[in-house]
């Protein structure tokens, strides 16, 4: 029955649907993308290349404050979360289980297991409660909020490359009278800086690209650029909509890849 | 007096919780703490302009099931949230039928390639992933508008004269959901099919099975953990969706997410709101739980 050339991992039609898949997850995006450099305002009928609808959202004040505030929160909020969930990371990884440690699992996990929306209502209840006690309004709830859900995707690539180290390193650093403080910083810290480079690029991303969280707990005249996109969306969807998305577009892919290879280096 | 060992074992604590207490304070001021004022707001009565009044009543989680009519006195079902409930419930599954359908050829594609380059197309599958997930839904909204791509092109070719109305439909949530969400499915599909054997599955053709059988006989069963995984991480995040309902929706199909705003917008009543997020809180943890088992239950088969 195996005659020449019959393959046993072929399934007939799979890799149909399978490229089927990678054109469907790819070509809404490349229109996106392609429509944002159209001269004319359809996004639908292609009336030659121009910038015009970058220039247009660059000199968009809103949409300048509005990007001015997305990067402030987003390196506030990964810096801010990269260094608890290093900390945590070096608490909970290579050790004997101890009491509490489902707890502690649990509370970092949370904000991948609790639905967006719902945390996103509870910010607001309990935000509106502190404003009105403390009259205060700033960006400081929405960097708080942004570092809270942003410590599971910071924490992960930290304990992935922890788990991975070899002891021996330590041991022998440890070994040669090296105090707890020394060892981390010559022997640990260096192995383990691309993890945090790792975690500190996803939490960006993901507090870049926040919409629920952002929507509920800004105050007004604190949109985000997604929040400010989501806001244009009650009038005309124009191509400048679609510059901006492209611009974030590029900020994500990038970002993504240089994650991609971060992590691939561990092996 | 103290030995060695239990001063040490105490440094180990001490240090332990030094290093945790950061991320904890920050997840219980912003995650979990405000969680649990959300179960205290739900038992409280709505405040005429928003907020609450501090008076104990059960009469939002009576509402999220039931109401009174306004002349009659008489009990009734909610009829809208429970059909905002049945929306999402039914559109949720759909999706992750949807996304297994396209997700298992797409995962044993990639998991057949070559092993150098399965990684790159696991890549070209998670950067849809981390972008944007309002440019992705907006992207399908521009694809599938009236004036639209697909429209434009249809019209364009003569196949139709009127575009179809798409958009705003729950087909186009649908479409959504499953187009932002199918990354999630081939992930963990893709993660138990790399480990799979294919002497199995050559074994199979051996003893003269067709490739229908293989298939449902010997390579579904054994990466069924990954599609029961990735059908609940599917299933949750639309149960929850906010984003593309609201966008892909317009306001006409309202998903649970929408129904929660609503509360704490346009209709002011918060405990309402707070007993609908807990309500759907409630049912995203038992398919968590389901997903627990499944996880739990596939490390076990691989012992």
């Amino acid at each position: 029955m195996s005659s020449r050339g019959f393959d046993v991992r072929r399934q007939t039609g799979f890799t149909t649907l399978a490229l089927l898949c990678f054109v469907v997850l790819y070509l809404p995006i490349i229109l996106l993308v392609v429509y944002s450099f159209n001269a004319g305002s359809s996004i639908a009928i292609w009336e030659g290349f121009s910038w015009r609808w970058y220039v247009s959202a660059w000199e968009n004040e809103r949409v300048q404050a509005a990007t001015v505030r997305s990067v402030v929160i987003a390196t506030a909020a990964s810096l801010i979360s990269t260094f608890a969930a290093v900390l945590a990371a070096l608490a909970t990884t290579r050790t004997k289980p101890w009491r509490g440690q489902t707890a502690a699992f649990a509370l970092i996990n949370q904000p991948l297991m609790v639905p967006e929306i719902v945390t996103a209502v509870s910010l607001l209840i309990f935000f509106a409660i502190i404003k009105v006690q403390t009259g205060y309004t700033g960006l400081g709830y929405l960097i708080i909020a942004h570092s809270a859900f942003c410590i599971p995707f910071a924490y992960m690539p930290v304990r992935a490359r922890l788990q991975g180290m070899d002891l021996s390193l330590e041991q022998a650093g440890a070994d040669l009278y090296a105090t707890p403080l020394q060892v981390f910083r010559h022997i640990t810290l260096p192995q383990l800086w691309p993890g945090i480079l790792a975690g500190a690029m996803l939490a960006f991303v993901i507090s870049l690209d926040d919409v629920v969280i952002t929507e509920f707990v800004k105050s007004a005249g604190q949109d985000t650029l997604p929040t400010y996109m989501l806001g244009q969306l009650r009038r005309v969807i124009t191509p400048e909509i679609n510059a901006i998305s492209t611009a974030l577009l590029a900020i994500s892919v990038i970002l993504v890849t240089a994650f991609f290879f971060l992590s691939r280096t561990r092996e | 007096m103290t030995t060695l060992a239990e001063t040490r074992a105490r440094a180990t604590r001490k240090a332990r919780a030094l290093l945790l207490a950061p991320a904890m304070a920050i997840l219980v001021f912003a995650a979990s703490g405000p969680l649990i004022i959300v179960v205290i707001y739900s038992f409280l009565t709505p405040g005429d302009y928003g907020g609450v009044e501090w008076e104990f009543s059960l009469k939002a989680w009576f509402n999220v099931v039931a109401e009174r009519d306004f002349f009659t006195d008489e009990l009734r079902f909610a009829d809208a949230h429970l059909s905002v409930f049945w929306r999402s419930i039914k559109l949720s599954i759909l999706t992750a039928i949807l996304a297994f359908i396209f997700g298992f050829p797409t995962a044993y594609f990639i998991a057949t390639r070559p092993k150098k380059q399965r990684d790159i197309w696991m890549l070209l599958i998670m950067i849809p992933f981390w972008t944007n997930l309002l440019i992705r839904t907006f992207a399908i909204m521009e694809l599938i508008r009236n004036q639209g791509t697909v429209n434009t092109a249809l019209i364009g070719m003569g196949l139709i004269d009127e575009p179809i109305q798409m958009l705003f439909t729950e087909f186009s949530l649908l479409l959504g959901m499953t187009y932002v969400y199918l990354p999630l499915m081939i992930l963990p599909i893709y993660a138990s099919m790399e480990r799979l054997d294919f002497s199995l599955v050559e074994a199979g053709y051996d003893l003269y099975a067709s490739r229908l059988k293989v298939l449902t006989k010997i390579i579904f069963p054994l990466v069924k953990p990954g599609v029961v995984a990735g059908s609940i991480l599917v299933f949750v995040p639309c149960l929850g969706a906010y984003v593309t309902p609201r966008v892909l929706g317009g306001g006409k199909q309202l998903m649970l997410g929408n129904l929660i705003e609503l509360q704490f917008g346009q209709l002011r009543n918060w405990p309402l709101g707070a007993a609908l997020s807990l309500s759907l809180l409630a049912i995203v943890m038992v398919a968590l739980l389901f997903y627990v088992r499944a996880v739990s239950r596939e490390g076990e088969s691989n012992v």
